[in-house]
């Protein structure tokens, strides 16, 4: 799920870390500029992993920086399509299931994606996998808040976001300052750079407890046959408390 | 900026867990914050799945043990991301599986994770 990027990038040091080490300076302002954005078609940016190389330090006319050319490589999150990731469930919406992995938020998994058959509980806000029983009957399994959930990454969309990018939107101005911020804080409401759309409609995907609970059945029903009906039921009421334990 | 390549190497979740752990380490006490809250947050998932119990050896021996098995890079990275305890989970994980490996393999593949992803109770030191 996480891969190195190969970027390089001319680095500019402001006189005031002349006093740093170059190595150091430079590693701090390539964080500064990436650390936690989304690089188009790369992925999000977590952390530096090295430098690979430096060029001579130039600088330019009218300014009292130095600028280096610096190859390097960078951690980005980028799972490849088909990984199978696991995270928590944020909400669920009639868009689908919203789920987080704590550092990046943006992974939906919309409704034909989800187990069949499934419908969305309009009072408790939840997505329900009717759970069909042998008698006929169905076992609502419900896909609550906060739950750790194992999903497929199915495809991933990035969006050019920024309003500094290159001169695509329209809305661009080289206006006032005020003009830019207002553009850049509406585009960034309306845009997510870096969006998965996942699947759970596999057996094993979805929240855990589902398959911990089958697992523990099975091997109930491996070891004691007799028992099987009393530890179903118990199980299927005690859903997380079962798990916890 | 320029991007060279977009994917040099995967790495595996336990080698980003090292690196942030190591920055998180040496930690800067000025500007950085977008990477403070970043590595925060990608160390609190980190911490929370079966790499936080793996090692560098344990990995490579891990690796090894796969090899008879001809499985995918990818494939390989998945299960050392996420260690898989049961043959549903195998099958999730490993493409065509039932066509790949034979019922015994996914056997044994279960017992080689066991032997070298342990799990909490064990490694926890």
């Amino acid at each position: 799920m996480f891969a190195l990027a190969e970027l390089k990038d001319t680095i500019r040091i402001a006189p005031e870390q002349f006093n740093l080490k170059l190595v150091e300076a430079i590693r701090d302002e390539i964080n500064r500029k990436l650390a936690n954005k989304v690089l188009l078609n790369v992925g999000l940016c977590i952390a530096l992993k090295d430098i690979v190389s430096l060029k001579d330090s130039i600088i330019l006319p009218g300014d009292g920086a130095s600028h280096t050319e610096v190859i390097f490589r960078y951690i980005v999150f980028r799972p490849a399509i088909s990984n199978i990731l696991t995270g928590k469930i944020r909400n669920c919406s009639h868009e689908g299931v919203h789920v987080t992995l704590g550092f990046f938020d943006d992974i939906l998994i919309p409704p034909t994606a989800l187990q069949h058959p499934s419908r969305f509980d309009e009072t408790e806000q939840a997505w329900v996998w009717e759970y069909p029983l042998e008698d006929g009957g169905k076992h609502d399994l419900f896909m609550d808040v906060g739950e750790p959930i194992k999903f497929r990454v199915s495809r991933e969309i990035f969006e050019e976001s920024s309003p500094i990018g290159p001169p695509t939107s329209e809305s661009m101005k080289p206006g006032t300052s005020a003009a830019t911020t207002s553009t850049a804080g509406q585009a960034g409401e309306s845009k997510t750079p870096y969006r998965i759309i996942a699947a759970i409609n596999e057996s094993g995907l979805g929240v855990l407890s589902w398959w911990d609970q089958q697992q523990q059945e099975d091997d109930e029903a491996g070891d004691e046959e007799g028992e099987e009906d009393n530890n179903d039921y118990e199980n299927d009421e005690n859903g997380e408390g079962a798990y916890e334990e | 900026m320029e991007i060279v390549n977009p994917c040099f190497s995967v790495l595996s979740n336990f080698e980003v867990l090292e690196s942030l752990k190591n920055i998180k380490d040496t930690k800067k006490k000025y500007g950085l914050r977008n990477l403070a809250t970043i590595t925060y947050e990608t160390l609190q998932y980190l911490e929370e799945s079966p790499c936080k119990h793996q090692n560098r050896d344990v990995i490579c021996a891990f690796i090894k043990d796969m090899q008879p098995y001809k499985l995918t890079t990818n494939e390989l990275l998945m299960m050392v991301n996420d260690p898989p305890s049961s043959a549903l989970h195998i099958q999730l994980l490993i493409e065509d599986s039932e066509e790949r490996l034979t019922e015994d393999q996914v056997n044994e593949i279960i017992e080689i994770t066991k032997k070298h992803f342990p799990g909490p109770p064990a490694e926890s030191s």
